[in-house]
Order: structure tokens, then C-alpha cells, then sequence
């Protein structure tokens, strides 16, 4: 399955229109923060950035941790699929996330990436890509 | 939308409370510039002096911020230090979008705190934590040290003063996220008036869409390809602004040593082309702005033997190469870098200084200072002098600093040297284009380069028409009004049409704001004006130094009798258009 990742991230300018771009299209928000990938500075914004994103674990351990069944191990390739009418807002994906990368709003409602890519096309600098796994990154180009 | 109205958070430093205002009037105001007048109006006294703590420190946002791409900037209003009247400083960064995630449509600061402080707001907290330990920082540490005291990394901006602002130096700027500047007019050291060393803004919370909208994502798909897919945003973020660094060389409106040349064979070590080649790092961007137009040069230093290095990141653009480098005579891109980085740390206004300096540095010359004054030698294309220099200015080490730091005209005046301060109702901008832009700066709300497409219009062949240009500044006024209240940055006038932000507003449900467009900016305009007049301004005496009258531009010679004319015809105009009794039958 493809997979989503933020596979050159020193080219990232900080704009967070993917952050942006999620919230928006995927989880219907106007936010920087209710999104699957969400972009911080490195320490302090002269040091570049870095995205907090879901690094598609296989098996994931957020899926482990759900007690209801909302969160569900993807076919491949690791990452989630979820259920929302499922979740019961316990929070206990975000405390299973080794890296940090799941959020929830004031509300509890947990935000992850759901590897459908939907934020790639609107980096400006081609930071981020849907690609398979071990394909990712690969791909240099080469500027004029 | 959010919410029809807007929502206000006033912070009290004197009392550490705060509280929130409904405010209406949406569909007259729109936020930011529109907003910020509104605010200042309510909260502010044009009478009082700017150092009266009751006088507000305005930041506001407008409608569309967060909704919309490049709608990423925030309109700061105050008394300005500078001249004691009411003026308005823009800046990006992150500020725009952490306002509205922390869920105001505007944050007023007001009172005074007991002690050095730094405020940190959001969606859920406020907190005023006493900080005595940054006082006297410069900008990078004080950056760093809020960075480690407060929450909210990745989602949030940091405003902060450097030692300019606190020693209450006129064109002291806050600084915001490192790379942008509330620059011009002082804010900077209203905010050590106030005791504020820093300001955390925490963007937490999270709105709604509108729902079953189809408007909204077609009208934002069709902006954000239009800024990201066509080539109306490349000179931005290509060379950027410094692009025009070489273009302004080469039509003799570049100005050179104090404005003692307009062009200057040593063009080539700092055109945009040279720093492009040598000097870029990276760039980086504005949240909510894919363009990304903020150009990062890399200075490495050598501070001891043996090969010891060290590198420091600092953000240039077309501003800060005039006034650190043609200005001050400087031939050297990497020099010019390190003064940058000498004006950031200070928290200055790299404008003001590097003009304030070049002043100095021809009264020096002249004899109408001396060494005393200076403490150090400046001289036209040599940075060590200017670099402590720079350092004396932000911490007014001597009377002379301390004098210059409150604006060169007014050093100039007790130092004989007024013909010769390159001064046009500030520190002028890097535009020696011609009549229009000197008269439109000296006059002008912000005296901005900004305020009005002058320095364009010089570029290209006019008529010496001044009732025809003067209307022309009223109505590109009124216009850019609308955008800065929405509050857009303006390199998106391109993009950003009347019609295209009503379509924006009607896709949000702010039908009403989208129908009263033109009437706002107007009004605004009004507002601004008004509250310009009630803190003081004379337009009719402000007048243009000698040194504008004896350069020439790709034009020939100034027409010092025309430029007169084109004064005197703009100064009538203003005093109409800040008449209270005309306020009376608008508002």
C-alpha cells in the first residue's frame, strides 16, 4: 500500500499548508494543529523544520492500544485506518505513539495521519510523498 | 465563519487580568488596519502622551486569516514613539495564524507591569510571568529563553524587544519569530514602556468548517493555485525582493552614501543576483503562505585562530540592503549581512538605523559632529564602525546616541545638519525615485513605502499633474486598506482582486463584509486619518529636506518647485480627509 512521508523535509519553508491542507480536506477543520502531519521548528525557527507525522509502524502500536476497534491496522505496509463512530475519545492511541504524533482537540477527538496523501500536493518545495514503502525518498531532483 | 462579530481579548498589565470584548461592526471594519483603528479609537487617548500606560498596544487580524492563504499578516497599532501620533506597523511570521487559533480576532495590551515581564496568551490561558532576567537581552537570546519558559512549540509566534526597545529608542521594532519585524514607527519601545519584554502567542484551538459549503474549497483552490501555479508569486520568492536592488541601481533611484549618489558602480557585491549566488541559505515562509519570500543569507564568521568559526542565519530583503548597504556605502554582501545581524540583535529598525547612521556619518565628515559624538568611526563602506556603532544606538550609551535614537531629524536639528537628514516623515525607504515617492512618503499614514504605489509611478513617465496624483494616492490608499484589513499581505494584490475577496468573505457567510467593500476602505481610511489629526499631525508642515532637491534620477534633475506643489496639494487633501465634521455625516 502506499504510504506517506515527509521524505525531505530540509527543503520544508514552514508554510503549514499541509498542516493546513489536512485539517481542511481530511478532517474538515480549520486548524494547524486537529491534523495527521503537523510542522515545528527544529528548536527555534533558524534551526529548519520538522514534521510530526505518523512513521507508518508495522504493527502499530496505536491500533494495539485502542480499546474499541476504531484505530485498525491497515493491509500493509503499516499506519491505520479509522473509525470514527467507533472512538470513545480515551486517548490511549496518543500515549501509545512512540514519536508523538497523534493530537486531540478540546474535545478529545484523536487526529492522525491516515496516509491518504491528500496534503502532498500542496507543499510548495515537494517535501512530502505518497509512495511505496522503501520508494520514498529516492527521487532527487535535480534543480535547473 | 467563526462568528459574525469579533472577539477582543484586552490584557491588562497593570491589574494581571484580562478580559474579552464582543465587538460589532464587522461589515465596516473587517479587521486588521480597519480593526486596529476601531480598537485604538475605543481604547486608545490621542491626547495623552504615548507613554501614558493606559495607552493600548494593538495587534488584529482579519477575516479571512486562516481561511485563506497569504492572509498571514497582523496589523500593529499604537501612539508611535516617533512622533507621538497614531500609526499602524505590519508584520507575518506566525502571528497572524496564532491569533486566530488562540481565537482572537484582535489582542490589546494595556497598563504597565511592575516589572519586566512576558506575556503568554492562547486559546484557554493567559499568564504574565515576571522576567527582570531578560531585561537588557538581545533579540536571538530573548527568542531562545521564551522558546524554553513557555509552551505551545510548532503552534505558536514570539514577539520580543531587543535593548532598542527597552532604552526607548523611536524606531525600536518588535520582532516576530526571528525573520519578521513590526518595523517601522516605534512599537517596539512602547512594548519596554510597558515592561513586555515578550509576547507568546499560543494557536491551540481548532474551528469548524462551514458545512455542506461547496464555495469555500473551490474559491480556496482557485487562490491558492493562482499564488502557487502561475508565475504571479515568482519574483517573490526567486530573488525576492532584493531583486530590485540592482533594477533600482541602474534607473539612478538607488540611494547611495547619505543620498549623495542615486547609483554606484559597486552595485554588483550587493545586487539580489550576488546574495542569490553567495550569500543564500534558504528560504523560509509565513504560516499560511506557500510562497515563502523570506530569504535566509549565511555569514560565517571567523571570531579567534586557529580556524575558529562560527555562523549566524540572517533574513535580508530589498529594505535592508539600501539601508545597510547602499545607504552606508557597502560593497561587500557578507558585511552587509553582519550588520543585518547587528540590527536584529539590538532590535532595531534596520531603516531607520542604517539611515540614522548614514546622517551621522556625513555630519562627521562635515564636522558637525566629532569623535565625541560617535565614540567610534564611521565612514562610508566600512562596517567595524558601523557594526558598534549600531550597538551604541540600541543602548543610548552617550547623549549623541541617545539623541539619534530618537529620530535623525531631531539629532539633525541640534547638529545643523537638517539639509542633509535623509529624512521623509521617517527615515526614508530605499526609493529615490523621484518627486511622487518623496512627497507620498513624507506625507503618507505609515510614511511607508507601502502606503501607495509611488515609487512605481516614478518609474514610469507621468504627468506633473499634482490635483491627478494626489487623487491617485487617495484611492490606492483606500484600496490597500481593504487588504491590509483583511489583513493580507500585500505582495497578494495581484491575486487578492476586490471581486476575489468578496467571494472569499461570501464563502465564509460574510456576505455583508463582501457587499460593503469599498464603502470600509473608505471609511477606514477616514478613521485612520482622523485619529492621525487628534494625535497631533500637521501635514501642511511637513516638509522635504534640502538633500532631496540636489539629486538626480533616471529623469534628471528633482523639480523642487513641483514637488512643492505636489505637497502642498496632498498636506490639503489629508487635512480634508481627517475633518472631523466629515466624520460626522460617515460614520
Amino acid at each position: 500500500m502506499k504510504t506517506f512521508f515527509a521524505a525531505r523535509m530540509e527543503r520544508c519553508i514552514g508554510c503549514q499548508s499541509c498542516s493546513l491542507a489536512c485539517a481542511r480536506l481530511v478532517h474538515k477543520r480549520l486548524s494547524w494543529y486537529t491534523a495527521g502531519i503537523r510542522i515545528g521548528s527544529s528548536g527555534g525557527i533558524s534551526t529548519g523544520f520538522e514534521a510530526r507525522v505518523c512513521l507508518a509502524c508495522d504493527p502499530p502500536p496505536c491500533a494495539a492500544a485502542c480499546p474499541t476497534g476504531s484505530l485498525t491496522p491497515r493491509k500493509s505496509d503499516g499506519g491505520v485506518k479509522q473509525d470514527r463512530t467507533l472512538c470513545i475519545r480515551c486517548g490511549k492511541c496518543v500515549k501509545a505513539c512512540p514519536i508523538g504524533a497523534i493530537v486531540q482537540d478540546e474535545l478529545d477527538n484523536p487526529y492522525m495521519c491516515l496516509h491518504c496523501g491528500r496534503c502532498v500536493p500542496y507543499c510548495p518545495h515537494d517535501c512530502l510523498e505518497l509512495a511505496e514503502k522503501g520508494q520514498a525518498n529516492f527521487v532527487q531532483e535535480v534543480a535547473e | 465563519m467563526i462568528r459574525p462579530h469579533f472577539r477582543v481579548v484586552i490584557v491588562n498589565l497593570s491589574t494581571r487580568k484580562t478580559h474579552v470584548e464582543n465587538i460589532p461592526g464587522r461589515e465596516t471594519w473587517i479587521g486588521g488596519s480597519g480593526l486596529a483603528a476601531l480598537l485604538f479609537e475605543k481604547y486608545g487617548d490621542p491626547a495623552a502622551p504615548w507613554t501614558d500606560p493606559a495607552q493600548p498596544l494593538i495587534f488584529a487580524i482579519g477575516t479571512l486569516t486562516g481561511y485563506f492563504p497569504l492572509m498571514s499578516k497582523t496589523i500593529c497599532s499604537f501612539l508611535s514613539p516617533y512622533h507621538g501620533q497614531y500609526t499602524e506597523s505590519h508584520a507575518g511570521g506566525r502571528s497572524a495564524l496564532a491569533l486566530r487559533f488562540a481565537d482572537m480576532d484582535a489582542l490589546v495590551v494595556i497598563g504597565r507591569a511592575e516589572r519586566p515581564c512576558v506575556l503568554s496568551v492562547g486559546h484557554k490561558h493567559m499568564e504574565i510571568k515576571d522576567a527582570p532576567f531578560l531585561w537588557g537581552k538581545d533579540v536571538f537570546t530573548t527568542g531562545k529563553m521564551v522558546r524554553n519558559m513557555l509552551p505551545g512549540s510548532g503552534m505558536r509566534s514570539i514577539l520580543r524587544i531587543g535593548p532598542a526597545g527597552e532604552t526607548g529608542c523611536s524606531y525600536a521594532c518588535i520582532n516576530v519569530d526571528t525573520y519578521r519585524h513590526f518595523g517601522r514607527m516605534g512599537s517596539g519601545a512602547v512594548m519596554g514602556a510597558k515592561n513586555l519584554k515578550a509576547i507568546a502567542i499560543q494557536g491551540d484551538a481548532s474551528f469548524p468548517l462551514p458545512e455542506g459549503n461547496k464555495d469555500y474549497p473551490k474559491v480556496f483552490k482557485e487562490i491558492y493555485e493562482l499564488l502557487t501555479e502561475t508565475s504571479m508569486m515568482s519574483k517573490y520568492h526567486d530573488l525576492g525582493t532584493a531583486g530590485n536592488v540592482a533594477a533600482l541601481n541602474e534607473l539612478k533611484s538607488l540611494p547611495w552614501r547619505n543620498l549623495q549618489a542615486t547609483t554606484d558602480p559597486g552595485i554588483d557585491g550587493i545586487s539580489g543576483e550576488r546574495f542569490a549566488k553567495d550569500m543564500l541559505l534558504r528560504n523560509t515562509a509565513c504560516a499560511g503562505c506557500p510562497v515563502g519570500c523570506i530569504h535566509i543569507g549565511y555569514l560565517r564568521e571567523k571570531f579567534m585562530a586557529d580556524n575558529r568559526y562560527l555562523y549566524r542565519q540572517v533574513a535580508y530583503d530589498y529594505e535592508p540592503i539600501f539601508s545597510l548597504g547602499s545607504m552606508l556605502g557597502m560593497t561587500d554582501g557578507f558585511a552587509v549581512l553582519g550588520l543585518m545581524d547587528a540590527v536584529e540583535r539590538e532590535g532595531l529598525d534596520c531603516m531607520s538605523g542604517g539611515v540614522a547612521l548614514a546622517w551621522a556619518t556625513e555630519a562627521l565628515e562635515k564636522g558637525h559632529i566629532t569623535l565625541e559624538e560617535t565614540l567610534t568611526p564611521l565612514k562610508f563602506g566600512e562596517a567595524a564602525g558601523y557594526k558598534a556603532a549600531i550597538g551604541h544606538l540600541g543602548r543610548g550609551t552617550n547623549e549623541f546616541y541617545r539623541r539619534l535614537a530618537q529620530g535623525t531629524m531631531k539629532a539633525a536639528r541640534h547638529y545643523n545638519g537638517e539639509d542633509y537628514a535623509c529624512v521623509l516623515g521617517q527615515e526614508m525607504a530605499g526609493y529615490a525615485t523621484g518627486e511622487t515617492f518623496f512627497v507620498s512618503e513624507s506625507l503618507s499614514f505609515r510614511h511607508s513605502h507601502l502606503d501607495s504605489s509611488a515609487y512605481s509611478a516614478d518609474q514610469k513617465p507621468q504627468d506633473k499633474d499634482a490635483p491627478k496624483i494626489v487623487a491617485g494616492f487617495v484611492k490606492d490608499e483606500a484600496s490597500r486598506i481593504v487588504l491590509t484589513s483583511m489583513a493580507g499581505c500585500l505582495f497578494a494584490r495581484g491575486v487578492y482582486s476586490t471581486e476575489r475577496m468578496q467571494q472569499a468573505l461570501s464563502s465564509l457567510g460574510y456576505d455583508d463584509v463582501a457587499a460593503n467593500l469599498d464603502n470600509a476602505g473608505a471609511t477606514i481610511q477616514r478613521l485612520r486619518w482622523r485619529l492621525r489629526m487628534r494625535s497631533g499631525y500637521a501635514p501642511m508642515q511637513a516638509k522635504i529636506p534640502k538633500r532631496y532637491t540636489e539629486i538626480s534620477t533616471w529623469k534628471g534633475p528633482i523639480d523642487a518647485e513641483y514637488m512643492e506643489t505636489l505637497r502642498q496639494t496632498y498636506a490639503a487633501r489629508l487635512m480634508e480627509l481627517g475633518r472631523e465634521e466629515e466624520a460626522a455625516g460617515n460614520v
